[in-house]
């Protein structure tokens, strides 16, 4: 797709240097492209020593790859992250109330605030769910919300992550590896610092242990040394000081869940589990997952163990429930959203429907259900043949799809092949929800390294970037 | 500690001291083939070593020759051979990624690195002096992570379980190749001196004891002194008694609210190798008397596995998965 014009997080668009990037746009052109070049190298070279890597799925075995690393920070100044925050507080907390409603009272249903089936007949909606307490009302304690900026330097957020999001532990190496090559650039900069995530985590986990568990024991449970996000589950288990488990180390036994240890059964309170809803539990869920724990719903319904996050959070993340999160905003908290939702057209409404069809060179169209750029269609960079092949898809069962104004990602200036160039970028924050909401400044930049693509995932070329939220 | 985090130390270990003890079997074998003696006697030998790593029937599958190079090249290559060098070394790499969190980071990057170069290996490099050398490397390479392990990890639980998995699989592979030789040797009978003096120091040499054996005895090589060496010298590094004697003091140290009968099984063979008597050995009949030994080994496999590990029900499955 061709973007002709975006937001600089450098330089503005008359092309003068913003002034929270003066000092380190200095330090650049003082810099030689070698030495620049050299650093990439070397943090490359580290990357793959300590293991800092993702498994690639259907390669030869033991293939790893690197995340590529960026060495041009994004800067964003202080005060635009205090909005941002007063921003993700509001909404994580909306959203957390209303995954409690929608498992209890579904009053915002009774409202006529969103309609009963786009929630209730939604695959990620978990009746096994219905009437449980979770602690402190808790269900998505750890959030990733993915915002962009765009226009003339607006944020929006582009979808909320409240099953298993990822891409933490890529936030802090970033961090440790920008202070190994230049730390220069920190006597110049006061930048917030992010390595006491773990820490922040730890305590939310603990936070949210049940009632009259004292010192309650955590542990990480991952699908194995196979996924692909293996390396982030070993590094916070680690950084926490808890043990990493797969579902095989663990049982149910009267109305408790055990890790098996090499001096017996030990209880285990509060379960961060990187393993999706699906595969919990084979007696609950998918009967041929063997990542779960047989009976682990049944405990959990009866409060005997927490998980983090709790079943039946993709409720709430879904692209047919995100147009209502501003609803939810005024509906629980009585406030106006802070950050933008994109506007969206549910093309089940006619009225979205016929403006959508009228105007699909220019708006992306997705499938509600649909992940990964998977059943998605981008007007502008699409052919007239593409176009009118979606068209007929729409007009087969409307309901399926939502559309959404092309929105041109801001970019920062990267290291590529061809030097210093803009690249698109997004942002995801990490948002704790224990007994307060919090998080470390900032979170994880991806950027889109081939010229124009807007696409961030790892998975697809996209690379990382340390991310300064700067202290004022 | 958790027990799955255990029983991949514990296997880590086995497969990396098994590789060695293959690389040693093949050694050996290789070096006494180089001596003259008729067809009939190479085939018998190989025959016997595939027998001792419990290969014969898969090889016999196979329809290889038992000729040096093709019976190494399935020892040494073959992705299928589950006792191929090849293969342990995976198994061990991939046991220790499975656990790189509980290791230092040199014993990962020992046992990765170790990998991705038997990765490159191929069937050329068995070829003229190739085959002595890559021994030599595997041997070495065994020695570094387990120097790494003893040089750099927490004197804990995690270090108990690696030990013990590199012994009870030492005593093991020991049992068997003095079974193997000793049959063929003691049977073989036609050979005049020399012959004979140089296959019993190949034997010494290929566990590290033809010094050993010089210094101890300060005498010539016989069958019996060397049984006894292996066997029954506690300061010997690799004989039964000394990798017993090992295992039961590492089990005293883990030992857990289930794991008294393993002790004592462990500590009663540790005994009987302390305190037998070479003769009485050879009484019962050197095969018989392995035999059993190595039953007992496997026995307290699985006891360890039962009261610390995985269960041994599960435990195929579960190194099932890390090959």
């Amino acid at each position: 797709m061709t973007v002709t014009q975006f937001f600089n997080e450098m330089t503005d668009f008359g092309g003068e240097v913003r002034p929270h990037y003066e000092k380190f746009s200095n330090w650049l052109q003082t810099t030689p492209p070698q030495r620049l070049a050299d650093k990439r190298e070397a943090a490359d070279a580290l990357f793959h020593r300590v293991g800092i890597t993702f498994a690639v799925y259907g390669e030869a075995e033991g293939t790893e790859r690197l995340i590529p690393f960026d060495v041009i920070p994004r800067i964003i100044p202080a005060k635009e992250w205090i909005d941002m925050a007063a921003g993700l507080r509001q909404r994580v907390k909306a959203l957390n109330a209303f995954i409690h409603d929608i498992y209890h009272d579904q009053e915002i249903l009774k409202a006529g605030r969103i309609p009963s089936e786009q929630v209730l007949a939604n695959a990620q909606y978990r009746p096994e769910m219905q009437g449980v307490d979770v602690p402190d009302n808790i269900y998505a304690a750890i959030a990733g919300i993915d915002v962009v900026r765009a226009g003339v330097g607006e944020y929006y957020v582009l979808e909320d992550n409240l099953r298993v999001p990822s891409g933490v532990s890529y936030m802090i190496e970033d961090r440790k590896m920008m202070m190994r090559l230049f730390p220069e650039l920190f006597a110049k900069y006061r930048v917030a610092p992010v390595e006491h995530y773990p820490d922040l985590l730890l305590d939310t986990l603990r936070a949210i242990s049940q009632k009259g568990v004292t010192n309650p024991s955590v542990v990480v449970l991952t699908p194995g040394a196979y996924n692909s996000a293996y390396f982030e589950h070993a590094f916070l288990a680690q950084q926490m000081g808890v043990e990493l488990v797969e579902g095989r180390d663990l049982f149910v036994d009267d109305g408790h869940v055990y890790q098996r240890t090499t001096q017996g059964p030990q209880k285990v309170d509060v379960i961060y589990r990187r393993v999706d809803d699906d595969f919990l539990d084979p007696l609950a869920f998918r009967p041929d997952s063997m990542l779960g724990v047989p009976g682990l719903l049944d405990v959990y319904r009866e409060g005997g163990v927490t998980l983090a996050n709790a079943i039946g959070t993709g409720v709430a993340d879904d692209k047919s429930i995100y147009p209502y999160v501003p609803d939810m905003i005024d509906f629980y908290l009585g406030e106006k959203p802070l950050l933008n939702n994109v506007p969206t057209y549910m093309l089940r409404k006619k009225e979205d429907l016929a403006y959508t069809l009228a105007n699909l060179a220019e708006l992306v169209v997705k499938e509600v259900h649909g992940a990964g750029g998977y059943g998605m269609l981008v007007g502008p960079a699409s052919t007239k043949e593409q176009i009118e092949d979606f068209r007929k898809r729409i007009l087969a069962s409307p309901e399926k799809y939502i559309a959404q104004p092309t929105l041109s990602l801001s970019a920062c200036p990267t290291f590529v092949e061809s030097g210093v160039a803009p690249r698109h970028i997004d942002l995801r924050p990490f948002v704790l929800s224990g007994k307060e909401v919090r998080f470390v400044p900032g979170g994880l930049t991806r950027v889109a390294l081939k010229e124009g693509s807007l696409v961030v995932n790892s998975s697809q070329g996209g690379g990382t970037k340390d991310t300064w939220v700067l202290e004022s | 500690m958790l027990s799955r985090t255990a029983d991949h130390l514990f296997w880590m270990a086995r497969y990396m001291e098994r590789a060695e003890n293959v690389a040693r079997m093949l050694d050996v074998n290789y070096r006494m083939s180089l001596l003259p003696q008729s067809a009939n006697d190479i085939e018998r030998q190989w025959r016997a070593a595939l027998d001792t790593m419990g290969q014969l029937e898969q090889y016999e599958k196979g329809g290889g020759a038992y000729q040096p190079l093709e019976v190494m090249r399935f020892m040494v290559l073959d992705r299928q051979n589950s006792s191929s060098i090849y293969s342990c070394l995976r198994a061990a790499r991939e046991n220790a990624h499975a656990v790189r969190g509980t290791l230092t980071s040199e014993l990962w990057e020992t046992t990765n690195a170790t990998w991705i170069a038997m990765r490159s290996f191929n069937q050329v490099g068995l070829e003229g002096d190739g085959a002595s050398e890559f021994f030599e490397w595997v041997k070495f390479r065994s020695h570094l992570s387990r120097g790494v392990t003893v040089g750099t990890m927490l004197r804990d639980e995690s270090l108990h379980f690696i030990r013990l998995g590199t012994f009870l699989e030492r005593g093991d592979s020991t049992a068997r190749l003095l079974d193997v030789k000793f049959h063929e040797l003691s049977t073989a009978g036609k050979h005049d001196d020399a012959a004979e003096y140089y296959q019993w120091s190949a034997l010494l040499r290929s566990v590290s004891a033809f010094e050993i054996f010089r210094r101890v005895y300060r005498d010539v090589i016989t069958p019996t002194r060397v049984v006894e060496l292996l066997t029954l010298r506690r300061d010997m590094p690799r004989s039964l008694a000394c990798c017993m004697e090992e295992v039961y003091g590492l089990l005293q140290q883990v030992s857990n609210q289930r794991s008294a009968e393993t002790e004592r099984r462990a500590g009663e063979l540790a005994a009987s190798l302390r305190f037998g008597r070479i003769d009485d050995i050879f009484e019962e009949g050197l095969h018989e008397y392995l035999t059993g030994f190595i039953e007992r080994i496997a026995d307290l496999g699985n006891q360890i596995s039962n009261d610390f590990l995985v269960p041994v029900v599960t435990q195929s499955e579960s190194q099932l998965q890390t090959m």
